[in-house]
């Protein structure tokens, strides 16, 4: 197996706030091997955004990274001073962002973004950069892109700015790309050609991806494995034909069942009451306990780590030999 | 763009013509002018002689319509208190109140813009802190306290800098300058502090919230998220999207300077337009006030339209809502 192009290791994401320390993120890891698709998915405040902002040495402070590291390509990330981590962000780790109405810069012509970008990484000249700035607008597909280049975002459609992103984020050919939710902001009717060409252009250049996403029938189609979020940590990770087909644990497999039409967020599961717990208010053990159908005494004591389950790994005690109670049928063949 | 200017130019007559109006009123109602001119000796004749001379025996709307004809060949009669034209006191005083304004803006923009920058990029540091209070003393203290406490310290304690007048000037054609001469230079700095200092304040702290406003945006961060260096991000994304608030602001204040420049004209004894109104005032010098306030009118008239053509060259989407709208 090729070593992996970002590597995630116990990471810990820590607020200082007046009443305390949240923990956002803690005992997060995961491997993305090069030109594969990670697909992140999870409620609403689960720390998937969170996840992404930490690898791009993003995070909004006082947010900070208390533990754990970030490799990419085995270098070590999470530590670079601020200069340096620049250098990577739009060279070797490009991101998508949300909405593309509000992530161009309103006062600049979309080619001019492409050039700076291309510049500030690459070095070409102004020609150069400007004959690749058009080349970019073509891949993405974005008709007359020759004369286009010299419009303003304000002159493109929604799903026309969210090419001009993709464009921007790949143009310096970075080996991962982080997409945080590319076409939650987008109309349905053009989600699915926006995510077929995030999907292209990653197979055909072989960009890693970590994308993020409320909507499973993209994961179905876009990614290699999924990871499941809960409350700041991963609850589960394998492959996704046996995340989304034969989930393992008792979180997923609510998710799975409650697939929502296509984008709307999750906001309840079917079969699971309840809601996520806020940042302060966790409970001890398993996070997901008080909301679980096949709660048992182990889980409100200890938290439990992410166990091989097989064919995916997940963190819940059914899957320990050492447990009074094992998974259910249900569970275990899916 | 042509019609975007005519369109604002013909939004401007209205403004002049009330302005017009209320100047004129002062001129026809306020005082007797015929009384001041004639002084104490007079015959009935002489009185009505001046009262056909100056047209006071004409209907309202003839005497208005006269007055807008002669105000826009820039002639407003005689000075009650100087017996010369207006208009010639008015142009002889200008270049001193245009140069001081001129500086005053000058300082605070320069002095101003980078201040704002500097508090917005790093809000928690001593100097931002110190650049706060500092403001805070600039807006609250009164524009003449501020003109006299420098004088106290540069003048009469330090003895660096002159307290009054232009200093020596140099004639360029019929406009009077202080700038190329080393005293007359001099004598600018202190007035040009003293009057830019409530926009300076001002600019700075409008700066300041754009900045902070625009730093939380998401062009920023994906800006950010693309590797561009601070440089490029604070200078350039984040600071000309600052810009076009603060060019509608600075633009009006920059009207506001040559208004408000007769308190620092006054402190400081400056023989510019606020000056010559100031004694008109004590005078009763009708034609002088009136021709005065027509022109701070246009002023702002000018400015407003300047600013909004900055605003057409900043910001894009200006462009094309105004081109789709005045073209369709
Ligand atoms: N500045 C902050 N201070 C404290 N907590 C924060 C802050 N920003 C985010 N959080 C918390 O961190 C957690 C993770 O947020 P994150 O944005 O990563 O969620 P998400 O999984 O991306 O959700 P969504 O699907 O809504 O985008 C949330 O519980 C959120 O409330
Ligand atoms: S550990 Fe216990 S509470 Fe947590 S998911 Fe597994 S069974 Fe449910
Ligand atoms: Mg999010």
């Amino acid at each position: 197996m090729p070593p992996p192009v970002l590597s995630v290791r116990g990471l810990r994401v820590e607020f200082p706030t007046r009443r305390g320390v949240l923990t956002a993120l803690s005992d997060v890891s995961f491997d993305i091997a090069p030109g594969e698709v990670l697909g992140v998915v999870g409620e609403s405040g689960a720390g998937k955004s969170m996840t992404g902002a930490a690898i791009i040495g993003l995070l909004e402070p006082p947010g900070r990274i208390a533990g754990g590291e970030i490799r990419l390509q085995g270098e070590r990330i999470d530590t670079l001073p601020y200069d340096r981590m620049r250098r990577i962000r739009g060279k070797r780790i490009g991101a998508i962002f949300q909405d593309p109405l509000t992530t161009l810069n309103p006062l600049y012509t979309v080619g001019r973004q492409l050039i700076e970008t291309m510049q500030t990484h690459l070095s070409l000249s102004d020609r150069e950069a400007r004959q690749r700035a058009i080349g970019w607008l073509e891949m993405v597909g974005i008709p007359a892109a020759a004369q286009r280049v010299d419009s303003y975002p304000h002159e493109f459609s929604g799903g026309m700015r969210q090419r001009v992103v993709i464009a921007l984020a790949l143009c310096a050919e970075p080996i991962l790309v982080v997409a945080d939710e590319p076409t939650t902001a987008l109309d349905v009717s053009i989600q699915a050609q926006i995510i077929a060409l995030l999907k292209r252009l990653a197979r055909e250049k072989g960009t890693a991806m970590m994308l993020v996403t409320h909507d499973m029938g993209v994961i179905a189609e876009t990614a290699d494995r999924v990871a499941v979020m809960y409350a700041g940590r991963i609850a589960e990770i394998g492959p996704v034909r046996a995340v989304v087909k034969a989930p393992k644990h008792p979180y997923s497999a609510g998710l799975m069942a409650s697939i929502p039409p296509l984008d709307r967020k999750v906001a309840h599961l079917a079969g699971i009451e309840g809601a996520m717990p806020r940042l302060s208010a966790i409970p001890p053990g398993c996070a997901f306990n008080p909301r679980c159908p096949h709660v048992f005494d182990r889980c409100r004591r200890e938290r439990p780590e992410l166990i091989e389950t097989g064919t995916t790994r997940a963190a819940c005690w059914l899957y320990d030999p050492a447990s009074e109670r094992q998974a259910p049928e249900l569970l275990r063949h899916g | 763009m042509a019609a975007f200017i005519l369109s604002r130019i013909l939004q401007a007559i209205p403004v002049m013509l009330v302005v017009a109006l209320i100047s004129f009123a002062m001129f026809a109602y306020v005082g007797d002018p015929v009384a001041i001119m004639l002084g104490q000796d007079f015959t009935e004749a002489q009185r009505l002689q001046l009262v056909h001379d100056l047209g006071l025996d004409q209907p309202f709307f003839v005497q208005f319509a006269t007055f807008v004809g002669h105000a826009l060949q820039g002639e407003f009669g005689l000075s009650y208190r100087l017996s010369r034209p207006v208009a010639e006191l008015i142009a002889e005083r200008a270049p001193a109140t245009l140069e001081l304004a001129f500086c005053a803006a000058l300082v605070a923009l320069l002095v101003g813009v980078p201040m704002g920058v500097y508090t917005g990029l790093y809000r928690n540091s001593w100097l931002s802190r110190a650049f706060l209070t500092f403001s805070l003393i600039g807006v609250s203290l009164p524009t003449f306290l501020i003109g006299i406490l420098l004088i106290l310290i540069f003048s009469v304690w330090l003895g660096w800098l002159p307290s009054f007048g232009r200093g020596e000037v140099v004639r360029i054609g019929w406009w009077s300058t202080g700038l190329l001469t080393l005293s007359g230079l001099k004598a600018l700095v202190l007035p040009s502090i003293t009057l830019g200092m409530f926009q300076l304040t001002l600019i700075m702290r409008l700066v300041r919230a754009e900045m902070l406003e625009v730093l939380r945006t998401d062009y920023i961060k994906f800006a950010r998220a693309r590797g561009l260096s601070n440089r490029a991000i604070n200078f350039g994304h984040a600071l000309k999207n600052t810009l076009v608030p603060v060019i509608t602001i600075a633009g009006l204040q920059l009207g506001g300077i040559i208004a408000f420049a007769i308190v620092t004209e006054t402190v400081f004894q400056w023989p510019g337009m606020g000056l010559l109104f100031i004694q008109s005032v004590g005078a009763a010098d009708i034609p002088v006030m009136a021709a005065y306030l027509l022109l701070i009118a246009l002023v702002f008239v000018i400015i407003n339209l300047v600013v909004d053509l900055l605003y057409y060259l900043v910001d894009p989407r200006l462009r094309i809502g105004r081109g789709a709208a005045g073209g369709h």
